[in-house]
């Protein structure tokens, strides 16, 4: 067992006479600051244990008192204190009302915007600006149930064609290839009498045959010119917005399977001040229609 | 003449206990397995780092979505490229420092490489086919985790076994890490997954804990997984490599003991300060912020050790590669150690968590200190394990440095500002009292900050395909060392 003390030359330490594989260590003492240091974070542990929670017991806080719980509650209870008076105008407030007081408006855009980005952006995009596959844009003047304030309103409370809510807005378009009720070319024939309607249509000879079967089939809910119906929440045929695509394809699937969008109802999720502010918060993305 | 029948005793000694009498062609392969694992590991970084940065690149297939890709990013990493660092490191460091042949043998050392290879492979493939406990750093199923716990109490009894059997008297400090990083990665790696099995033909498991003591359990283990494997063992590997690259005694013989113990006393406790604000009750979450704020020492004793060891030899960094990579390791060491304490502060915490600053935070831990002590000690390894008396090209180690230096650093920044930003942004009201942000608009002002991230991590993998190039060529090209060499070295050195 060699055990050999030597004098380290470049530091003047002794060695502790061990030595691994060519290895050997130095007899340092503890540097001061890094043991001061050490102290000290323990220090700070026996304190902070004493101020704060830290017995295993129910209900045992330290001499701060501070809880989690506590401390959001207070937290929460400081945000709704601060905006109570303005929500609850909010939430008495016709919309109307709200678009005519500049206070409660600015108020509306800037609560309306988080609200819609939490709970609207997801299928109408970041800024109204919709999707592909039913999803319509809210920033254009394009409407499918309407966008007047209460129209939209409306649409943001009940919701469509979902089964949480009888008020919900509903329509059926019926599946005209599926349940048999036209054949497979005269869905053709229709496809090109709708693309006609926005100057579109390949198929004159088509267009016109498709022109009879859209009276017969279409009008009662798309209007004679095809501009669509709101209390039917029919859209607009004859101009170049699409909810589910305007190439012909599209349209021929339209035809034959239907479409039935769904959207929540949101007046049971959310506040009615909320839902007055998306209310105007969606009529001022830019397709906003006067009363 | 006593002295000299001493001498003469001790040449005899060393004469049996010749280089080649330690086991070493398994340390090889495992040398081999880090070095390629570490590339497979980066080069998946650089895919789910890309794939937030532009998500069609998830490309609409379920087996490389980032969700399955991202644990085998973690899981190459730490457990491929670190765990066969680590077998590496310490199997060759142990029989070396304790002049004892590995217990157990060729064999054993064969099989601890086969078998964690296997384990490995077994674990990956599992991700990918959607095969997950879904605990974070513990995602392989019950038949992967059986197997894992035999590989690991096999190289408990492999390592232990060698030092039972040493010829030196004392335990050098590399071997106490290296013993405390495999005693306790086996308890962890057990407690966390105890699970019942749906039927033994079933890969799918429960784990036996739920709720919050599952989550505290999780963080029990996750926590210590970096306290114990990334770091406890990767200080294993410092305590031998950088006093042989430097060829100067370690610091302080004191510290070493106290560094380690109160860093393998402390690290156990501060698991909870990954479950800060959540259902955990307050007094777990205090306790896991203290025992953080007071790991902070115990971990820069560490620091010290290896920085400190170089007084005498700091010249030496302009001229060796590996030093160099060893010695920056040792910094970003002490920088991640003193911003984890930090980041236990509930007030801090309460900004950081659950944003990218955290993964900011363990990747200068994993790229600066795990990465590159790994990266300094294969340079010094490499050469020797195969004989040979010199690295390939010196110049090729210094690119490799800067690029990754630099790629740690942009990785790291962008991630620093990106998380600030992030948890600023989810925090923030407007005068009215309304929450600034929505969470999709954070989403889209990290979008730069994650392409900075994607080029470090580029730049990063860069330098290791480079390294795994020079090492390579060493094997191959480098002359081997003559036995002439040391003949002609001076008599009175035998």
């Amino acid at each position: 067992m060699p055990t050999k003390i030597e004098k380290d030359a470049v530091s003047g330490r002794d060695t502790t006479g061990h030595e691994w594989d060519g290895i050997k260590e130095l007899n340092t003492p503890l540097p001061k600051w890094w043991l001061y240091v050490f102290y000290a974070t323990i220090a700070f542990a026996a304190v902070w244990v004493v101020l704060y929670p830290a017995l295993p017991i129910r209900g045992a806080t330290g001499l701060t008192g501070w809880t989690a719980r506590g401390a959001i509650q207070q937290e929460m209870a400081e945000r709704a204190q601060q905006q109570a008076p303005v929500l609850a105008r909010l939430r008495e407030a016709t919309p109307q009302q709200i678009v005519a007081d500049p206070e409660m408006r600015a108020y509306a855009l800037a609560g309306g915007r988080v609200a819609f980005a939490n709970n609207c952006a997801g299928c109408h995009g970041a800024g109204g600006q919709g999707a592909p596959g039913g999803f319509p844009t809210l920033a254009d003047d394009d409407w499918i149930w309407g966008g007047k304030l209460d129209d939209i309103k409306t649409t943001i409370l009940h919701g469509i064609r979902n089964t949480e809510d009888d008020a919900a807005r509903s329509s059926i378009m019926p599946r005209f290839l599926a349940d048999g009720l036209l054949k497979s070319a005269q869905v053709n024939d229709v496809a090109e009498h709708v693309l006609s309607l926005s100057g579109r249509a390949k198929d004159a000879a088509a267009a016109q045959r498709g022109a009879a079967l859209f009276a017969e089939n279409c009008v009662a809910c798309h209007g004679e010119t095809g501009r669509g119906n709101r209390e039917m929440g029919a859209p607009n045929l004859a101009d170049q917005v699409w909810l589910y695509g305007g190439d012909k394809a599209s349209i021929v699937h339209s035809i034959s399977y239907a479409r039935a969008g769904v959207m929540p109802a949101w007046g049971a999720r959310l506040d009615p001040a909320v839902v007055n502010m998306l209310t105007v918060y969606v009529h001022a993305l830019g397709g906003g229609e006067a009363e | 003449m006593p002295e000299g029948g001493h001498a003469a005793r001790l040449a005899a000694e060393i004469g049996t206990l010749r280089q080649d009498s330690y086991v070493e062609g398994p340390i090889k392969a495992l040398a081999i397995a880090t070095m390629f694992w570490g590339i497979v590991g980066f080069l998946v970084g650089v895919v789910v780092a890309s794939q937030l940065a532009f998500p069609l690149l998830n490309l609409d297939l379920e087996w490389t979505t980032f969700g399955r890709l991202r644990p085998v990013h973690t899981s190459a990493v730490i457990f491929a490229f670190g765990g066969n660092a680590l077998l590496c490191t310490s199997l060759y460091v142990v029989q070396r420092t304790c002049r004892a042949r590995l217990f157990g043998g060729d064999e054993m050392g064969w099989f601890l490489f086969a078998g964690y290879q296997f384990f490995i492979v077994m674990a990956a493939l599992g991700y990918v086919l959607g095969v997950t406990q879904g605990k974070e750093y513990a995602e392989p199923e019950w038949y992967v985790d059986l197997w894992l716990t035999v590989v690991w109490v096999t190289y408990l009894v492999a390592f232990g076994g060698t030092i039972i059997k040493r010829e030196e008297p004392h335990i050098y400090v590399a071997n106490w890490f290296f013993l405390a990083f495999i005693l306790t990665v086996a308890m962890l790696h057990i407690g966390n997954n105890i699970s019942l099995p749906l039927s033994l033909g079933h890969v799918k498991s429960y784990v036996a804990a739920s709720g919050v003591q599952d989550a505290m359990i999780q963080w029990w283990y996750g926590h210590n997984a970096v306290g114990f494997f990334l770091t406890a063992g990767f200080l294993g590997i410092m305590y031998y490599f950088i006093p042989k690259q430097a060829e100067r005694p370690v610091y302080s013989y004191r510290l070493s003991i106290v560094h380690f113990w109160s860093l393998i006393f402390l690290y156990i406790w501060a698991g909870p300060h990954h479950l800060h604000y959540t259902a955990l009750p307050d007094w777990a979450q205090t306790l896991g912020m203290v025992f953080s704020i007071m790991l902070w020492m115990p971990s820069w004793g560490g620091m010290i050790n290896g920085l400190m060891t170089l007084s005498g030899a700091w010249d030496k960094l302009r001229t060796d590669p590996g030093l160099r990579f060893s010695v920056a390791a040792v910094g970003f060491y002490a920088m991640a150690t003193f911003e984890g304490p930090v980041m236990s502060i509930k007030a801090v915490n309460s900004l950081s968590h659950y944003t990218d600053w955290t993964i900011g935070h363990v990747h200068s831990g994993a790229l600066g200190w795990n990465g590159f002590i790994t990266f300094g000690a294969l340079y010094w390894l490499v050469p020797r394990l195969w004989g040979k008396t010199e690295l390939y090209s010196k110049k090729l180690a210094d690119w490799h440095f800067w690029i990754a230096t630099l790629g740690i650093v942009l990785y790291i920044t962008a991630m620093w500002v990106s998380g600030i930003m992030q948890g600023l942004m989810w925090r923030s009201y407007d005068e009215l009292g309304f929450l600034q942000y929505s969470f999709v608009e954070t989403v889209a002002a990290m979008h730069p900050y994650y392409v900075i991230r994607m080029l470090g991590g580029v730049l990063y993998l860069t330098g290791a395909i480079l390294m795994a190039y020079n090492l390579w060529r060493t094997v191959r090209d480098e002359p081997a060392k003559q036995p002439a060499v040391t003949a002609a070295l001076p008599a009175a050195a035998e």
